[in-house]
């Protein structure tokens, strides 16, 4: 089973390299670009075949080492 | 004042930080190994700066799960002293032992210069040969220095006076003009809740000799072994 992993900064935190890769786009001359936030995408081989227990370690995995929930939100996407 | 200073693929300050503490106690510290599950007992820990671990995922992420920080944690909770610089912060952090995180930088560069500090307190293991409201200068040297904290966090940090040092003007001014990173309320430098945990993003192990531009750090090395030995 394979997992995509997406860690992405909590609405409230400021995202500085979002900012810039926004302000990058629009000096390309896409001027519809507002708002960008940046994130990680990790995407994980699971020896698991149980959804519901794959996506329960997920959680604690995400929780110990993956994103940091001071300021970081994940969501768990299981494929295949 | 026995200490210990742990080392990680990465680490870079760890000689420096051992040399300030061969200064003032005219012995030096153990080396441990990130891989050392367990090391001589010590005094105090410190957890150097540098690049642990290339900085992957996120600063400190994969350092704080390292057999040495398991030690580290479990002597920490027994009232070990842990002194905590610059990616050790981050280190600490991560590994739970301090509240709030450390992110990128406001501006996104590098910042490596000389920052004044004021000091919150005179009250704790790292501060007593400090005055409250003193203002010291010893350099910062990070990209990820940004400390950040939830308004929960903050005010808990506040009302127990977990601030440690906070960034400001050469006159003590604590405004945006003296901060190097972003860092919410110009915090630098924070304790944990007995005060027997700190970590700060400046480099006061770089601050002990006149000839390397000034002398303000060796006040925090100098406490410590009054208050250790």
């Amino acid at each position: 089973m394979k997992a995509r992993v997406h860690v992405t900064l909590k609405n409230g935190v400021l995202d500085p390299q979002g900012k810039a890769i926004g302000h990058s786009l629009n000096r390309l001359g896409f001027a519809e670009v507002g708002d960008v936030r940046q994130g990680k995408f990790i995407e994980l081989e699971l020896a698991e075949t149980d959804a519901t227990k794959a996506r329960a370690r997920l959680d604690e995995m995400c929780r110990k080492l993956l994103a940091n929930t001071v300021i970081e939100n994940y969501s768990i996407e299981l494929v295949g | 004042m026995k200490a210990a200073v742990l080392v990680f693929p990465g680490s870079n300050r760890e000689v420096d930080v051992a040399q300030a503490i061969e200064l003032v106690t005219g012995r030096k510290p153990q080396m441990v190994w990130h891989g050392d599950g367990d090391f001589e007992k010590t005094d105090l820990i410190v957890v150097p700066g540098g690049f642990s671990y290339g900085d992957y995922l996120r600063c400190g992420a994969m350092a704080a799960q390292s057999p040495v920080m398991a030690e580290v944690k479990r002597r920490a909770n027994q009232g070990v002293p842990v002194l905590a610089i610059c990616n050790g912060f981050q280190i600490v952090t991560e590994a739970g032992l301090l509240p709030g995180t450390l992110m990128r930088n406001a501006h996104l560069k590098f910042v490596c210069r000389d920052v004044h500090l004021k000091v919150e307190t005179s009250q704790s293991l790292f501060t007593n040969r400090y005055q409250a409201d003193q203002v010291i200068r010893i350099p910062v040297a990070h990209a990820e220095g940004n400390y950040f904290a939830s308004e929960d966090t903050l005010k808990q940090l506040e009302d127990r006076g977990q601030v440690a040092f906070r960034y400001c003007a050469p006159d003590g001014a604590v405004d945006a003009g003296g901060n190097p990173n972003g860092s919410i309320r110009n915090i630098a430098g924070v304790f944990n809740e007995t005060k027997t945990v700190m970590g700060l993003m400046p480099h006061p192990e770089n601050a002990v000799e006149p000839m390397f531009g000034g002398c303000d750090g060796r006040a925090l090395f100098e406490g410590l072994v009054d208050a250790l030995s």
